[in-house]
């Protein structure tokens, strides 16, 4: 078996099926969706095709530009956060001795399997003024009564966080289970205590993958559609939630899709740039 | 009989050349070692045999029959891979019946032939070992028995002793050439020791950037290099650069040789091995002689090297201890270098680094 | 010292975690039909509400089938590819790969939106094979991580191996690569299966109206009806999902299967 490159129809074969899967059901709808969003409005339908700019002029008001702002500070904010917090907890994870990191690992992929609706009904009532953990501070002595900390900034925060967090694990998992502990175990005897290891050894010499998670988890946050509005008021709508909100209750599917188009190219320009800052420095 | 024959050979890489030409004739039952540096090519000749690269240019056939173009499962070549490459999801057993099995020869006569070669290579009994259990030395006879389970044409093995440690590897040594004069097998061994090759081969063939410089017997290759390259890569020799000055004489640093097979004229390169070099008493004169000076001594147990320095050539002699001349560093040596025990090399070309 | 801060940490860490587990888990034994919690009364009438009304056993019955018969289909759709990729040398199939790297990686709502526009082009609106479609091509980046990662794991030397012993393509593929490779596929179907039963709004879009799967009934009961069972059957998913990778675990190296490979290996 040589690897070479592919000759006759027969070895051509086996990528068929993928491919056509791939072109008919994921690069023909995006395209009509891309086609959708320069049609015209059919009210109390659907659309009609069209070429239209109308909905992407609607972007060019200050309202839009700060949903847009507010979605993508949001999504930058989980994304850090949530490695952050997971990058020296994975670290440690990986160091484990079989046994626990199996069951740690068991644990996190179970909580896969909560849904956004069940995360943020279950973050709206630990956060609730009747239910919260508000009631454990005041019978603490921390706080004076109960109160609620939910609908806020901070619980939609937490509850993103809380979603992006498993995702985050699993992607920084095996880059971090594959580190050569050899590296570390080196700085320690040159006189570094373990928090400086980690910091001076481990971070720098896993620094791409960590762009490349902050770049998942920041896209993965963009997404979030219902969280916003369990866990925030009007104001902390993301452009998501907006879409939805035109394509389901409104109607509107040619706006929600311009809406959608816009937000695509914003992630992906965004990305091209985290990759393009990660390569010149490298090069450097 | 079937012979193997190598026509022109070649292996590119984009501009990289790895085997430039190679044309080799091998008869059947030899045992051949193919040797050199790491890089020279060595390891791509054998897997083109193999039919696990594809050559760039050149013809291979086996029995007058061409088979450069036939895919290596077509091949009936059986072959050990350095990392011996045995399947981890399999027991020894069923490594070796592996080969059988896809050909869907009948489960019990799969075990009988498992056995038969497990025998075949000591290691009787191990078929239902898993081979996570094995050792480095048990492996290494699974993947060769696994290798000849169905009496391939040709035997080939890359690097296949340089996991395991000095010991075992000697005896491994004269075991596989046990085995192949036993079985009669076309063999074909790749490795950069030269002990290796000179121990087990019928025919070295000497690799370096991508070329031949010599195939022949062990004892030849040592006696009569083709090249500077092969000289100084088998053992150790002497070096001298000389020039033709009439027929049948050369001079080189501090006299004047008389030897045969000189070209009539221009450089040459003459080549002696240290136990060939003779000391006499110094200055004492004679044909083939040179003088000059001992720069140093180094006892090595069975014979003394010693270093002198002759006109700015160094040349080393190696001498029996009750040989040795009562001379010390700084005194005048002698030297004779007999006709019958240099040979002459074309000037220039590669001298291994 | 550092020892007994790493274990106060981990268990925050566990508690914020399973915070939310444990307030589901409190709701659905509510004795009434309130979502309260701390819950009033106990009683597990939930869990079995989720298999004896006829509207939840329909839904939970929709998403295991939409579930396994989706991830079945991504893992049709990624085997082949991952091993195209890694049998020939052909940059082009690269192209494939970023294609089927991309639908995860979108925000969920856009790719609703793209199958809903297609399935209505189409006239298919609707139809329930749609949503298992739709489901296989987004969750496809699952099984063909999880593949390329697996392919990537098969030493090439086994491959030549069995090749100079007269195996061909096809027996490779079957004696060699499969038997190294099945962890990987079990492990993207789990994935895919697992996504594919809690994922709401792709569902939503393209058969909300005809076909009603679990998510889609809990966003509804969280809108119009509150009742406990949507709390048990989150409870029994968190289960099932426990479950089913503690069997992984149990019997496979779900370590290396999420890809913790020594340098040796």
């Amino acid at each position: 078996m040589i690897r070479r490159a592919p000759r006759s129809l027969a070895e051509h074969a086996p990528i068929l099926f993928p491919a056509l899967m791939l072109v008919v059901f994921f690069v023909i709808p995006f395209s009509l969706m891309i086609a959708v969003s320069v049609a015209r409005r059919v009210p109390g339908g659907f659309y009609e095709p069209d070429l239209v700019f109308a909905n992407y002029e609607r972007f060019l008001t200050a309202f839009f530009g700060g949903v847009l702002a507010f979605s993508l500070e949001l999504a930058g904010l989980v994304a850090v956060l949530a490695v952050g917090i997971g990058f020296p907890f994975t670290y440690r994870l990986a160091r484990l001795p079989r046994a626990a990191q199996v069951r740690w690992l068991v644990f996190l992929l179970s909580i896969l399997s909560l849904s956004e609706v069940i995360i943020g009904f279950a973050w709206s009532t630990l956060l609730s003024r009747t239910a919260g953990i508000t009631n454990l501070f005041v019978a603490l002595g921390l706080m004076a009564e109960p109160q609620s900390l939910t609908p806020s900034f901070g619980a939609l925060l937490a509850g993103m966080v809380y979603q992006a967090f498993p995702y985050t694990v699993l992607v920084l998992y095996p880059a971090l289970a594959r580190f050569d502990p050899s590296l570390v175990e080196a700085a320690r005897t040159l006189g570094s205590s373990p928090l400086r290891a980690f910091f001076t050894v481990v971070v720098p010499a896993l620094r791409s993958t960590i762009a490349a998670t902050l770049i998942m988890a920041f896209v993965f946050a963009l997404g979030s559609y219902l969280l916003p509005q369990l866990l925030g008021r009007p104001q902390h709508w993301t452009l998501s939630v907006l879409i939805t909100d035109q394509a389901i209750y409104q109607s509107n599917m040619p706006f929600a899709a311009a809406m959608a188009v816009f937000l695509v190219l914003v992630s992906l320009a965004l990305v091209a740039l985290a990759l393009l800052a990660g390569r010149r420095r490298e090069e450097a | 009989m079937s012979a193997l024959v190598l026509d022109g050979l070649t292996k590119r890489y984009g501009s990289f050349v790895a085997v430039h030409g190679a044309s080799l004739r091998i008869p059947h039952g030899r045992f051949v070692c193919l040797l050199g540096p790491s890089g020279c090519g060595k390891t791509t000749l054998l897997r083109m045999i193999a039919g696990l690269e594809e050559p760039s240019g050149g013809r291979l056939s086996i029995d007058d029959r061409d088979i450069t173009d036939t895919p290596a499962h077509k091949r009936e070549f059986g072959m050990v891979f350095q990392s011996l490459a045995l399947f981890p999801h399999l027991t020894a057993g069923e490594n070796i019946a592996y080969p059988l099995r896809i050909r869907g020869v009948p489960a019990d006569e799969q075990r009988r032939r498992a056995a038969e070669l497990l025998e075949l290579v000591r290691l009787p009994g191990a078929a239902d070992r898993p081979v996570s259990k094995l050792s480095g030395g048990q492996r290494q006879r699974v993947a060769i028995a696994r290798a000849l389970a169905l009496e391939p044409k040709l035997f080939l093995l890359d690097e296949p002793l340089s996991a395991l440690d000095a010991k075992l590897r000697e005896a491994m040594q004269i075991e596989l050439k046990q085995l192949q004069r036993r079985l009669g097998i076309t063999t074909i061994v790749v490795t950069h020791d030269q002990r290796e090759a000179m121990t087990m081969a019928d025919l070295v063939v000497v690799m370096s950037q991508g070329r031949i410089h010599q195939a022949a017997p062990p004892m030849e290759v040592y006696r009569r290099p083709a090249d500077a390259f092969v000289a100084d890569f088998i053992g150790l020799t002497n070096l001298l650069d000389g020039a033709v000055a009439a027929p049948g004489m050369a001079t080189v640093p501090g006299g004047t040789l008389t030897l045969p097979d000189l070209p009539p004229q221009g450089r040459v390169l003459l080549s002696i091995r240290p136990e060939d070099v003779l000391l006499r008493p110094p200055g004492e004169a004679g044909s083939n002689r040179l003088h000059g000076t001992l720069s140093f001594v180094r006892d090595l147990g069975a014979s003394v090297e010693f270093r002198i320095d002759v006109a700015g050539a160094e040349i080393i002699a190696l001498a029996r201890p009750q040989d040795r001349p009562a001379v010390e560093p700084g005194g005048a040596v002698t030297v004779e270098l007999p006709a019958s025990a240099c040979v002459v090399l074309p000037p220039g070309g590669e001298r291994p680094s | 010292m550092a020892r007994k801060l790493n274990a106060v940490v981990a268990g925050l860490i566990a508690l914020v975690l399973s915070a939310p587990i444990l307030v589901v888990a409190g709701v659905s034994v509510n004795a009434k039909r309130s979502l309260d919690f701390p819950p009033n009364g106990f009683s597990l009438a939930w869990y079995a509400e989720v298999f004896t009304d006829a509207g939840w056993r329909g839904a939970l019955v929709a998403s295991l089938v939409v579930a396994a018969a989706s991830a079945a289909l991504a893992v049709a759709i990624a085997f082949p590819l991952a091993w195209f990729i890694w049998r020939w040398r052909a940059p082009w199939a690269r192209a494939f790969e970023m294609l089927g790297m991309t639908p995860f990686i979108l925000p969920p709502v856009i790719t609703a939106l793209g199958f809903l526009s297609f399935w209505t082009t189409f006239d298919q609106y609707g139809a329930p094979w749609t949503v298992v479609v739709s489901h296989a091509v987004f969750f496809v980046t699952l099984p063909l991580v999880t593949l390329s990662m697996g392919f990537a794991a098969v030493d090439r030397s086994y491959v030549e191996a069995a090749s100079t012993m007269g195996a061909d393509d096809r027996t490779v593929l079957r004696t060699v690569v499969m038997p190294l490779v099945r962890p990987y596929v079990i492990s993207g179907f789990a994935f895919a299966f697992v996504l594919s039963l809690n994922e709401y709004i792709v569902a939503y879009m393209v058969v909300g109206f005809t076909l009603e799967t679990l998510p889609i009934k809990i966003f509804n009961a969280l809108r119009y009806g509150y009742t406990p069972t949507m709390a048990a059957v989150t409870v029994l998913f968190v289960l099932l999902t426990g479950l089913v990778f503690g069997l992984i675990a149990r019997f496979g190296d779900l370590p290396r299967l999420l890809g913790a490979w020594a340098r040796h290996d």
